[in-house]
């Protein structure tokens, strides 16, 4: 029996006294599959993990609250989860977790890279996976894709593959990509000057149409209706759209998830206009890690570095005046 | 020159009510002189500081931020200084990320009774600042700086 199939009986065992499990199925098109709420043993057929399982399926769980829910979960996912037991906002024995050993996701604006512009990602009409690669049927003729060269940045940097937290986990545990998440893409961002970084960000957000995708995407922004981006008392954000308001919404939310973004990176992909903004919650994360030692969604029983204090903080070094 | 003579620059201040706006009260109240480049805005305690309002007030053009509370283990409310100071200090390293030099943002205490201590750091936070120059500003919104144009 594949991976697959084992989680799929694990599903439909978990389905026996939990109303719902929330995993991946099929999405509209060959290299999109899409969250899947199953129900019963008609839905579970549709369940698909592995390279396309890309949505963060603790995004739910806010609004499942007081129910017992059970999710499939990548390592990420599982950080996410660990992060809002942490905070308190779900109940973890409200929850089951059925876990497997995860080899990284697809990033469909990579494969659209690779294509060169010979097509557009929405008119591959198959694929398939083949050891370490894929296979694309697109208009054009076969694609033969590296997954390492299409897989999600985070991926690359991913220490936690397991679902550690899981209840059940299905398959071999697969050893962390690498041992320390040495934040390579923030020392290289840092290599522009102090102006040509306000540059960059001006340029990226002048394209941010703020429609707030990056934020009902993240599996921490559990405000929702209640963004203060939508508030108008107080009334942080106006109606205009330069980049002025448009980072400050990226600030709220950096701000808001700094100590606490496990750099699942659903933000930067949900956004529709490529925008970089998981870098800002980085430069939050790895301070976190630096300055407290804490990474986001690991630990349960550590309180977030943000809720609480030490009277003497050995990593702070203020500035005498 | 000193910086008293230069011309203005726009500097806000974050000041707890409790400790350091009675230092800088007691720093007027002592005639203690000070540069005037400082818009001092009252708070009730340093932990009401969302690091919002420093952004906030950084990308809508001050010059510099200033924030001051009570002297760690001596918060009116016991402890919003220590989460204050996480805060800050984590706000503080981020900035350069956005393009904004560090040194626009200070945090520091300052108690009611040191008045001259406020004077010695409204001076130096102001001297810091007009070392740096003026800010260079976000772009608004592009119907907004027509607007702007048009009524100039
Ligand atoms: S801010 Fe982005 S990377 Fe961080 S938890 Fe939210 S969606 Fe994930
Ligand atoms: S998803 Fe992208 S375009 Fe939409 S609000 Fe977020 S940054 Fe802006």
């Amino acid at each position: 029996m594949s991976i697959q199939d084992d989680i799929k009986a694990a599903i439909a065992k978990a389905l026996q006294d939990i109303p719902c499990v929330i995993g991946w199925g099929a999405g509209p098109e060959p290299l999109r599959a899409t969250p899947l709420f199953m129900r019963n043993a008609a839905d579970v057929e549709n369940f698909t993990a592995g390279f396309l399982a890309v949505n963060n399926p603790a995004l739910y769980l806010p609004s499942c609250k007081g129910v017992k829910t059970a999710l499939v979960v990548k390592g990420c996912d599982a950080r996410s989860v660990g992060q809002l037991v942490a905070e308190n906002l779900v109940k973890r024995d409200e929850l089951y977790l059925i876990g497997y050993p995860c080899s990284g996701v697809i990033d469909v604006d990579k494969v659209a890279a690779r294509l060169e512009g010979k097509c557009e990602p929405g008119e591959v009409t198959r694929l398939r996976e083949e050891n370490e690669d894929v296979i694309l049927d697109t208009p054009g003729g076969e694609v033969r894709l590296a997954k390492k060269d299409i897989a999600a940045d985070k991926c690359a940097r991913c220490r936690y593959p397991n679902a550690e937290s899981a209840d059940v986990f299905i398959g071999e545990k697969r050893a962390p990509v690498v041992d320390q998440d040495e934040y390579a893409d923030l020392a290289d961002f840092e290599k522009l000057s102090l102006e040509e970084r306000k540059a960059f960000w001006e340029k990226e957000l002048s394209r941010c149409i703020r429609c707030y995708a990056c934020r009902n995407a993240c599996p921490l922004c559990v405000c929702r209706d209640h963004c203060v981006a939508s508030s108008r008392e107080p009334h942080w954000l106006t109606q205009a759209d330069g980049v002025r308001d448009k980072l400050f919404f990226q600030l709220i939310h950096a701000t808001h998830l700094a100590g606490r973004c496990t750099g699942c990176g659903e933000c930067e992909r949900a956004c529709p206009v490529g925008i970089p903004v998981l870098t800002l919650k980085r430069a939050f994360s790895r301070q976190v890690e630096d300055m407290f030692g804490y990474m986001a969604g690991i630990d349960v029983n550590t309180t977030p570095p943000l809720l609480t204090f030490r009277l003497e903080e050995p990593e702070i070094k203020e500035r005498e005046w | 020159m000193s910086v008293l003579n230069t011309k203005e620059l726009r500097i806000i201040g974050f000041l707890c009510n409790w400790c350091s706006y009675g230092g800088a009260d007691t720093a007027g109240v002592g005639r203690f002189t000070q540069p005037t480049d400082l818009r001092v805005v009252r708070v009730p305690c340093s932990g009401r500081i969302n690091p919002l309002f420093i952004l906030k007030s950084l990308l809508g053009g001050a010059d510099g931020v200033l924030v001051s509370g009570c002297h760690p283990r001596d918060c009116h409310y016991a402890e919003g200084n220590f989460y204050a100071r996480r805060r800050l200090e984590l706000l503080k390293g981020f900035l350069p990320v956005l393009g904004i030099d560090p040194r626009r943002f200070e945090y520091t205490w300052v108690s009611a009774s040191e008045g001259q201590r406020w004077q010695h750091v409204v001076e130096a936070f102001t001297a810091q600042i007009h070392g740096l120059g003026p800010a260079r500003g976000w772009p608004e919104a592009p119907e907004l700086e027509i607007l702007n144009a048009v009524a100039r």
